[in-house]
């Protein structure tokens, strides 16, 4: 909402300085945010000037310039050589001249210079160069305006150019404020001074005839949630307007501050007076009107020509105004074009109704339609305001367009009471925590426009009508702490009962993170929309939005993977090319019939059923990934450089499941996405809980990466929840130890796990501890044989081992090896 | 009775061997000639060796007295050897290390810093401060039902709140299901679940259609609190965003509340904190959301108005995370380029 300081200052008292940053400061104090100042950057001397004389002076680039004699005034000079290269005018014209020294705006100079053999004192203006409007086709022709003034006199005075506005952003629940008057209210309730209401000076300057014999139906058969879409419908008629009067330079430059284009003096008058009392108007061409007004809502298939002369195909909801022809009109939003006023408009029927809030909001989105009028219907509009808005525009329409008011007119529907609130005495208090007095909020209340009955224990207040948010007593607390403000409510530390600490999931999730960060991991936070070929990576159905940001990624995305490697794209770009990337996030895996088609109601607590309908969620676990890319140690003295690889990957994921207390086994596996002979499956137990491998070389080029990237992708809500609770704890003997080698020949395809594995299971309760320690293909095996040599840790726990206790325990372990996978001892 | 000495024939020969052997150890300068010199001077073979072995020619009652002077001859050299074995180990050892010497400023690295992104450590700290009171921290889903994320806070379908909202909503539509738009639906889930009295936090991502720009972010993370309790009042809404605020920004913090409009809460207030470290002095610095929790979404949630109260305020991480160490450009928040988050390391 931008408010004309001007205009304001009709209405209550602003300082002579400074007016723009006090009227920030006093509404922002009120819950108003602020937003801007607008105009104010224009600096005289802009004076009236008649031109006496032209010279017309053809130049060598074709163009025609004309040096002009104009009289300024004695004031300011007397008459002026100046240089203008319009043709639009003609001698005897009174135009706008800047003079030297001036401004304009974008901070533009002027000054007198010499310019195409003269010396030019200053400047006559366009409309454009003075910030009116985008009309540079010429310079402005005071008298084809209509715009008063005498030569010499102060043209920034005349055309508003001295006025600014404030602009200041008002919440959704206070259409009030979308009106000077609403405004003007609320600076009479924050300073504490009085405040003309512009509805009463209307009203009490109406002296016309009792309005009547205009035919208006209200015709809602199907209004929504219950509420009629039409309450309220006034109209006037004002015949008989000169529809070649041009809007006076006041009117023009305030709704141009208020941010609306001046279009005719009717449809001005009209804006005007929803910027005034925030009642939007509608203004008929009466001449081209039907028969009587009928409001109702649209027939299926009905279309509607709007202002914009887009042909609209109404749906049932919307409501219409409409006359014997049919549509004419969607309600709230935007007029006809059938029935517009325009340039040979001479009989006006205005129209101010009120309309439901939820029946314009619908339609004005639906017809994406975000006019003037359905922002303000859709924040509620004053229903009582109505007839003091009829009578303003029918005043303006006399005093300004020269039309006569006639008795033709209407008043139909009711305004609607308001419903009394009981609050107890001393709730604000209460409420607040802070020491407001009753006299304080008795003033508070009454200042925003609420009667008040007084009781001994509970006041009875009935809220203005222009304020329908005011439903409940704390509604009436929040009025009397935002007039009165919250400075006074003291800084008291509530004491919380014992709380549990964090969960066992959020513990373990930090040392995750900080697990990974301090293993050489840095963490990044990517954006979770992803490309359709991204999300259908996985296999899972991906979540689609319906609204993206960006068209090219309308999908949430199934894994983490993706996205870091969309960072790693980022950072090589940059030129960083070493990368331990780790992020911790979740993914969303759409699911059968997620979401529901009802939406409940939320007046009190749903029931169980409906609550667990609510949680058909897509699922969304969180999940861990690493991408290593680049040299995980570089070249240094004495080192050669080392590359990041896929056990750099499965290092990590180890990592992330020993920091929750858990062992992962691996199998070999594919995935569409990565390299068909470095992957591995993730598994506790038979659950598969990730996969870790190298990217597929064209996944990795597609993304500007080199070949070797390798990546790692964790369930991490699944380890969590598996994590070690318990541990049945072992006794750490203090005897000796008896190690061994086991080295056997198996095929080369069996997985070295797998033979592990067969040792381990085989050799019991004695071994202690294996592992790997060569891997021999060559001279003395057969084709396609490898030798795996094992070292073997072996201890009892109540005595030391003797060796033929050890190498029976190892044999123990080849028979299975040999029983699961052909494995032999190598001699 | 006196024992008779040894003959000074035999004395003089065993003090003549061990001066030999004194002398070739003091002149052994590596544990290899001093292994040379002690097989040389009392090793087998040698000059006491000998005389040692002789003893077993003298009259049973001379022997005694020249054992005694062979085997004090012995143990000086073997002292000897063992006093000249500690220096030479000892020197051999200094020139051992001396020749292990490295330039330890030019040692590899092996492994490269890591870090955690820092808004995820602002996030710990602030839900540390708050647990450390006895509040819970609270969880929900990131993509939500709009009844939790509208309806259950107070925001009516056709309210323009709603529309202004900046939703992203899942296709289709008609089945309700968003992007949360912030961390209040976690309000409504605790409410519905939790028994009274309630004191949690919940931070999160949450999302809005705002194009990215060095102010804004599509997505982005907030810390969510509810008190719900007997007799809560505003008092103790600033009491606690106070406390908050002197522990993230210094003991001179402080909290102003600005009227302002949230369907879920009435009254509700816009927070400045008054931050003493700010880059060009001290000054307020919008935080964030905060009011009464307003009845109707306590009667959503089946909690009786008529006795619990409540308040709940919500403030941007990221935006905290901007003012506190001037970061101009939001979006190097959410790029992931790793220099970001690797000058935080490990610490915020």
């Amino acid at each position: 909402m931008r408010i004309p300081l001007s205009w304001l200052a009709e209405h209550v008292e602003l300082p002579a300085e400074g007016a723009a940053e006090w009227l920030h400061a006093t509404l922002v104090r009120v819950g108003f945010e602020e937003e801007a100042v607008h105009g104010g950057e224009l600096r005289g001397p802009i004076v009236v000037g008649r031109v006496l004389s032209i010279e017309e002076e053809p130049q060598k680039n074709g163009k025609t310039i004309r040096w002009c004699q104009v009289d300024v005034g004695e004031a300011n000079g007397g008459v002026r050589g100046i240089v203008c290269g319009a043709l639009n005018f003609v001698e005897g014209d009174r135009v706008v001249v800047t003079l030297p020294g001036s401004a304009l705006p974008g901070g533009f100079e002027i000054a007198a210079r010499k310019t195409y053999g003269h010396v030019s004192d200053g400047m006559i203006a366009s409309e454009r160069e003075l910030g009116l409007g985008d009309d540079h086709d010429g310079i402005m022709r005071l008298d084809e305006l209509g715009i008063e003034g005498e030569v010499g006199a102060d043209a920034l005075a005349i055309l508003g150019l001295d006025d600014q506005a404030v602009e200041i952003n008002v919440t959704p629940d206070r259409g009030y404020a979308l009106s000077l008057r609403g405004i003007a209210r609320e600076v009479a309730a924050a300073t504490g001074q009085a405040f003309t209401d512009p509805a009463e000076t209307a009203l009490a300057r109406d002296a016309g005839p009792e309005a009547s014999g205009f035919s208006v139906t209200l015709a809602d058969d199907a209004p929504i949630r219950g509420r009629a879409g039409c309450s309220r419908f006034v109209v006037r008629v004002v015949r008989g307007i000169d529809p070649t009067r041009p809007s006076p330079a006041w009117l023009a430059s305030r709704l141009r501050l208020a941010g609306i284009r001046s279009i005719s003096l009717p449809v001005d008058i009209t804006n005007y007076v929803m910027l005034e009392l925030g009642q939007p108007i509608h203004g008929y061409d009466l001449a081209k009107l039907r028969g009587g007004i009928r409001v109702r809502r649209a027939e299926p298939g009905e279309t509607l020509v709007t202002l914009d002369d887009v042909e609209r195909t109404l749906d049932p909801e919307d409501l219409l105004i409409t006359d014997d022809r049919g549509a004419i009109g969607l309600a709230g939003v935007m007029g006809g074009a059938e029935t517009e006023m325009d340039a040979s408009t001479t009989d006006v029927l205005i129209e101010a109704a009120t309309f439901d809030p939820v029946s314009i909001s619908r339609t004005a989105r639906r017809h994406k339609l975000f006019s003037e009028a359905s922002k303000r219907y859709e924040r509620g509009v004053d229903p009582a305001v109505a007839d003091a808005a009829a009578a303003r525009v029918a005043q303006l329409l006399v005093e300004l367009a020269g039309g006569t008011l006639d008795e033709l007119g209407t008043e139909v529907g009711e305004v609607a009471s308001m419903e009394p609130i009981t609050i107890p005495v001393g709730y604000w208090s209460a409420l607040l925590g802070g020491d407001y007095a009753d006299d304080e909020a008795r003033a508070a209340l009454e200042s925003v426009g609420a009667t008040i009955e007084a009781g001994a224990d509970a006041w009875t207040v009935t809220p203005p009508t222009w304020r329908r948010d005011l439903t409940d007593r704390e509604g009436l607390v929040e009025e009397i702490g935002r007039i009165v403000g919250f400075d006074r409510i003291p800084s008291v530390l509530p004491v919380a009962p014992p709380g549990r600490g964090y969960t066992r999931a959020q513990r373990l999730r930090r040392k995750v993170a900080d697990a990974l960060a301090s293993s050489g991991h840095t963490e990044v936070l990517v954006a979770p929309f992803v490309t359709e070929r991204q999300a259908r990576l996985t296999g899972r159905a991906p979540v689609r939005l319906e609204n993206p940001l960006d068209g090219e990624r309308p999908c949430l995305r199934t894994a983490l993977v993706p996205g870091l490697v969309d960072t790693a794209h980022r950072n090589l770009g940059r030129g960083l090319t070493d990368l331990a990337l780790f992020e911790l996030g979740r993914v969303f895996h759409a699911v059968d019939d997620q979401g529901t088609h009802e939406l409940p109601g939320a007046e009190s607590r749903p029931a169980d059923d409906v609550l667990a309908e609510l949680d058909r969620l897509p699922e969304q676990p969180l999940h861990a990934a690493v991408l290593l890319v680049g040299e995980r140690v570089r070249k240094q003295p004495g080192r050669p450089a080392e590359r990041f690889g896929l056990a750099d990957a499965i290092e990590a994921a180890e990592r992330i499941a020993r920091t929750v207390g858990l062992e992962l086994e691996l199998r070999q596996a594919e995935r569409p996405w990565l390299h068909p002979g470095r992957t591995a499956e993730l598994l506790l137990g038979e659950t598969v809980v990730g996969v870790a491998g190298e990217l597929l070389p064209q996944v990795a080029a597609d993304a500007d990466l080199p070949r070797g990237v390798a990546v790692a992708e964790l369930d991490l809500d699944v380890l969590i929840e598996r994590s070690r609770v318990r541990l049945d704890t072992r006794v750490i003997a203090p005897v000796p130890a008896a190690t061994q080698d086991l080295s056997l020949v198996v095929p080369v395809d069996v997985p070295a796990g797998d033979v592990q594995r067969a040792v381990r299971d085989g050799a019991g309760a004695l071994l202690e501890h294996i592992a790997l320690v060569d891997d021999y293909r060559g001279s003395g095996l057969g084709d396609g044989e490898k030798s795996l040599t094992f070292a073997l840790r072996f201890r009892a726990a109540d005595r030391t081992l003797t060796a033929a206790e050890a190498s029976e325990a190892k044999l123990a372990g080849l028979r299975v090896a040999t029983e699961r996978h052909g494995a032999r001892l190598r001699e | 009775m006196p024992q008779p000495d040894a003959s000074p024939d035999l004395s003089a020969r065993v003090d003549a061997a061990v001066e030999a052997a004194l002398a070739a150890i003091d002149a052994a300068s590596t544990t290899a000639e001093l292994q040379a010199a002690k097989s040389a001077h009392n090793g087998q073979g040698s000059e006491l060796a000998g005389l040692n072995a002789s003893l077993r020619d003298i009259a049973p009652e001379e022997r005694k007295a020249a054992g005694q002077t062979i085997g004090a001859g012995r143990a000086r050299v073997a002292e000897a050897i063992a006093a000249r074995q500690g220096e030479l180990a000892a020197a051999e050892e200094a020139a051992q290390l001396e020749a292990e010497r490295v330039d330890v400023t030019a040692l590899p690295r092996l492994r490269a810093p890591g870090g955690r992104h820092p808004l995820s450590m602002l996030a710990d700290e602030m839900t540390d401060v708050f647990v450390g009171m006895g509040w819970e921290v609270a969880e929900g889903p990131e993509l939500e039902h709009e009844w939790y994320n509208f309806d259950a806070l107070n925001v009516d379908p056709d309210h323009p709140a709603r529309g202004e909202s900046d939703t992203f909503y899942v296709a289709p539509a008609e089945r309700h299901l968003v992007l949360r738009t912030q961390t209040s639906p976690v309000q409504a889930r605790s409410m519905l679940t939790r028994e009274l009295p309630i004191y949690i936090v919940a931070p999160g991502r949450v999302y809005r259609t705002d194009d990215i720009d060095a102010t804004h972010l599509p997505v982005f993370t907030q810390m969510e609190g509810l008190a719900i309790d007997k007799g809560l009042t505003m008092a103790h809404l600033r009491g606690t965003l106070e406390h908050l605020a002197r522990i993230m920004f210094g003991e001179e913090a402080k909290i102003r509340l600005r009227p302002n409009y949230f369907p879920f809460t009435e009254p509700s207030a816009e927070m400045d904190v008054w931050h003493p470290g700010m880059r060009g002095g001290p000054r307020w610095v919008e935080w964030g959301g905060c009011g009464m929790v307003n009845p109707n979404v306590l009667r959503a949630t089946g909690v009786d108005p008529e006795v619990y109260s409540g308040f709940a305020f919500g403030m941007g991480v990221e935006r905290t995370l901007q003012f506190r160490y001037q970061l101009d450009d939001m979006r190097d928040m959410i790029e992931g380029d790793v220099r970001f988050t690797e000058q935080f390391g490990m610490v915020i």
